[in-house]
């Protein structure tokens, strides 16, 4: 009724063919949770950078943050589908163990016939494992989404299950190490195909500065492409008259962004270049904003997750869906599995537990609603980030590991606080 | 001249940006029926929680004055302590408790925090009595229906010995037999001295059952009529500010052939499988017609139109359907809405429309492929799509933008409207498409639709409010129990007419 009351019976025809154009400070507070999140990061960032006298920006620990956190985020996309859809999985963690055990198991564990030798081969066992994890997230998804049981038992369910599978094909032990091809998922940089460039050159007392240029290169690639679209966009939305975010804040808005990819690029150039897993990971992201933002499929989650009775009479397949949504998680769960495996170099019987919560926190802390029907994949990235900096600041500041989750338990709380409460507010 | 009971004195309310009440006078006196009415997002509801103190005292300009006291309300337990209860459009009843737990919720009847069930329950079954619903206190909420749901917070608030009783649109879900027993039952509060304030955009049950009438319109009181000045045309003109020559817009039919077909439709009940809810039915409507199907509450129109929309009702269905003459699949809603079928549903919220997201995505919900290529949308598309639905169906909102949640009833069924539309169908069933929304925005709806069928479109309209029924329709069904037990053309139809088709089923059935 409140808002109702906003249009004043027929009166308000005439204002609204017009297109509105906001002010600069309109804009930034409808979009407040979008940059709030964004800054919350850089703020997080440079906090730890004072505190632990410069080592987080330091080339080799932003290399590293990427490394530790890349199965987080490679789980936190289909996490962000699940939720939005409003479900949950708690099965992701045991999964991706799961599958690295599988993973370790195929290539060194299981000793094959020679005819099927191949099973072993890094590349085969990779796009078993891809399937094993769709394939466990389908079956969890068909349960859901056909038999109606709730998503939290079927996957608190799954994670008992797989806990116990990757025990019991480990036997209880680690096996390791991979074939060098495999590691090269977690531990390998792209190659410099153009050539290394020496910004400043080795003398006394002074460090010296050697770019990989090729990284350079794709991220200057990767900035125009994105200024283009941009603008492209933009200019389409002028032409029809629908846009309406203030020039000075398109300008500002793109060159910070810009500015923080070459920062980073910069920062990763410094060290060895791209990791291969961040390859992956940006293309992944990539794809699930396409996914979200453009798709059918992406939008009949929305709306799946926003009103189920009102999606199942518009026509939408919402048990289909359902179990799209699953079965992806699942590949994603089984890719991470490998990342972490790779990472390790081994399988052990206890990796992925509790991969799930971090999973979890990151998708909640990126501002989607337990309630389905709300979430962003950029959230849900920055929400996986915010954790990783606050795990590797609090590392090498030396704060105890119990400190730390209680540190991180706060956080949590404290983004959803806030989201709630800006959201009444605006209400 | 009875006293003053509440005296409400130049009420100012101000949302961020919005004056949402300005300068309201109300006043009520002891033992009477003061009905409000007013358009949708005129104020009413709003000018009704400043009073129960939902907003309280000091967020809102003005005085209350409850039995000659100045009252300052800080929140619903303040006004309620002073036996001012304020019964909302959508109950607050906990499904799963009985009809006794729901009475004395929040208020148990207990010592030390131990309840007492006897107490309980002889007491939930006096106040049951009181208001006339003959039903075991023990039974759960859930299981009774929606009027009878109505009496157990009528109940509840008769349990907190109410001395004003404010009732939010009470009928908007009742049948008209349900309507009339709790309107007779406020005439019977009214006896014994329990006043009551009455919201409702039924004008004809206000016009019956009011002393006074307050009429609000644009977030000001425009005037209070005494029950000698009652009229329905004065009520409206006061609502909308401007005399409706007609209530229903004029239109022209042109009637082709049959387009829709449907033949022996039977169903079984959701839950209990011996229990026909449909029993063969059959219908059918023309090209460019409107078909109107009249009926009281639970005689199966509901259930009919949605297991004809892809099963979406009930097990066990049997029966054809026909488009063009040739028969169709309509098993699931995606293959009804691919042959040409839709159907707008009677409960918005619960099924029209993904209260969180905007008008934009609601709109092209039905038909993404529409607005798309191999699963890719195009956003331009999409917002022309939008902003053209918006524009047809005068969807009053800043943007395409606003969250549908926000908007008012009859905004909200425009949106649900414009869904529809946008999936070009050439059967539109619509169910209650004007429940809870103000005259005004009923008058458009109304307009859509005969520009429907203008363009030749099948249109078949459930309704509960015979008036509107005779007023937009070429031909009218009458259903009860399930089958249909009349058919006439509008011309020839009266209100009569259909009730003593519906009395006369029922005497055959008995």
């Amino acid at each position: 009724m409140t808002t109702e009351t906003a249009q004043p019976g027929i009166t308000a025809t005439g204002e609204q063919a017009k297109v509105q154009e906001l002010t600069v400070w309109g804009a930034l507070q409808a979009n407040l949770r979008d940059y709030g999140l964004l800054l919350a990061l850089i703020l997080i960032m440079l906090f730890f950078q004072y505190f632990t006298a410069g080592v987080l920006f330091k080339p080799v620990n932003l290399t590293n943050i990427i490394l530790q956190n890349s199965y987080i985020i490679v789980m936190a996309l289909g996490m962000l589908l699940v939720i939005v859809a409003g479900h949950i999985d708690l099965s992701v963690g045991s999964i991706s163990g799961f599958v690295g055990a599988l993973a370790a198991m195929l290539m060194v564990g299981w000793r094959f016939p020679p005819e099927l030798a191949f099973l072993a081969n890094p590349f085969v066992a990779g796009a078993i494992c891809l399937v094993v994890g769709a394939a466990i997230g389908a079956l969890q998804g068909y349960l859901i989404a056909y038999h109606k049981i709730p998503s939290f038992i079927v996957t608190l369910a799954g994670m008992l299950i797989f806990k116990g599978l990757s025990l019991a094909i480990l036997a209880g032990k680690s096996v390791g190490p991979f074939p060098a091809e495999f590691q090269l998922l977690s531990a390998g940089f792209i190659p410099d195909i153009i050539g290394p460039t020496t910004l400043v050159a080795a003398s006394e007392g002074v460090q010296p500065v050697v770019l990989h240029t090729t990284t350079m290169v794709i991220a200057i690639v990767a900035i125009v492409a994105m200024v283009f679209f941009a603008i492209r966009g933009r200019s389409r939305r002028l032409a029809r008259g629908y846009e309406s975010e203030p020039f000075g804040l398109f300008i500002v808005k793109n060159l910070v962004i810009a500015a923080l990819v070459l920062f980073f690029a910069y920062m990763l150039a410094s060290y060895r270049g791209l990791p291969n897993v961040l390859v992956v990971m940006g293309l992944l992201i990539a794809l699930f904003v396409f996914i979200t933002k453009r798709m059918t499929f992406g939008r009949r989650i929305y709306a799946l997750g926003g009103n189920l009775k009102a999606a199942a009479l518009s026509g939408i397949k919402t048990e289909r869906l359902t179990f799209y949504v699953f079965a992806i998680m699942g590949a994603l769960a089984a890719l991470a599995g490998m990342i972490y495996a790779a990472r390790l170099n081994s399988a052990t019987p206890k990796a992925g537990q509790g991969l799930e919560l971090d999973v979890i926190a990151a998708v909640f802390i990126g501002g989607a609603s337990a309630l389905g029907g709300v979430g962003q994949v950029a959230g849900a990235v920055i929400g996986a980030f915010i954790m990783g900096v606050m795990n590797n600041g609090m590392s090498i500041m030396g704060v105890n590991i119990d400190w730390q989750q209680m540190i991180k338990g706060v956080v949590l709380l404290a983004a959803v606080f806030f989201d709630l409460y800006n959201k009444n507010r605006s209400a | 001249m009875t006293k003053t009971i509440l005296e409400m004195r130049s009420i100012t309310k101000t949302f961020p940006g919005v004056k949402a009440l300005s300068d309201v006078n109300l006043d009520v006196r002891e033992a009477e029926i003061h009905a409000i009415v007013g358009e949708n997002g005129a104020g009413k509801s709003t000018l009704m929680k400043v009073l129960s103190g939902v907003y309280p005292s000091g967020s809102y300009d003005g005085q209350i004055i409850y039995k000659g006291e100045e009252q300052h309300f800080k929140s619903i337990r303040d006004s309620e302590h002073k036996g001012i209860v304020i019964i909302h459009q959508e109950l607050a009843l906990v499904p799963l408790l009985s009809i006794a737990e729901n009475i004395f919720l929040g208020n148990e009847q207990a010592r030390a925090g131990v309840i007492d069930w006897d107490e309980t329950r002889d007491g939930a079954g006096k106040l049951l009595g009181m208001v006339g619903l003959n039903e075991d206190p023990n039974t759960l909420v859930t299981n009774i229906g929606v009027g009878k749901q109505q009496l157990v917070e009528i109940a509840k608030a008769l349990s907190k010995e109410v001395k004003l009783l404010i009732l939010d649109e009470p009928t908007a879900s009742l049948s008209e037999k349900d309507s009339a027993a709790l309107l007779d039952l406020l005439m019977e509060f009214r006896k014994q001295g329990i006043t009551s304030i009455l919201i409702s955009h039924k004008l004809n049950e206000v016009s019956k059952v009011a002393d006074r009438i307050t009429v609000i319109r644009d977030g000001r009181s425009i005037e209070t009529l005494n029950k000698e000045d009652i009229t329905e045309d004065r009520i409206i003109t006061l609502m909308v500010g401007r005399s409706l020559e007609d209530r229903y817009p004029a239109r022209v039919p042109q009637i082709g052939d049959v387009v829709f077909e449907v033949k022996d439709w039977s169903v079984y009940h959701q839950l209990h499988r011996e229990r026909q809810v449909i029993k063969n039915i059959g219908i059918n409507i023309r090209k460019g017609e409107v078909v109107g199907i009249a009926g009281l509450m639970g005689s199966g129109r509901t259930e009919f139109a949605m297991s004809l929309f892809g099963k979406s009702y009930g097990q066990r269905i049997s029966g054809e359907v026909y488009l063009h003459g040739k028969k169709i699949d309509t098993s699931t809603v995606e293959k009804a809405v691919a042959h040409g079928i839709a159907y707008a549903t009677e409960d918005r919220k619960t099924y029209g429309l993904n209260l969180i997201d905007h008008i934009k995505h609601n709109t092209t919900i039905a038909n993404l492929t529409g607005i798309s290529r191999v699963g890719v949308i195009d956003d331009m598309a999409e917002m022309d799509v939008a902003n053209e639905y918006r524009k047809k169906t005068n969807i009053r909102s800043s943007s395409v933008y606003q969250v549908t949640g926000n908007l008012s009833g009859g905004n909200q069924q425009k949106v649900v409207l414009s869904k529809w539309l946008f999936a070009n169908p050439e059967v539109l069933i619509l169910d209650e498409p004007t429940r809870g929304i103000d005259v005004g925005a009923k008058y458009e709806i109304y307009t859509i639709i005969n520009n429907l069928a203008a363009q030749g479109k099948a249109i078949l309209v459930i309704s509960s409010e015979m008036p509107e029924l005779l007023g937009i329709t070429d031909r009218v069904y009458v259903m009860n129990e399930g089958r249909i037990v009349g058919e006439m053309p509008t011309s020839e139809a009266s209100q009569e007419k259909i009730m003593r088709s519906i009395v006369r089923a029922e005497g055959k059935a008995s």
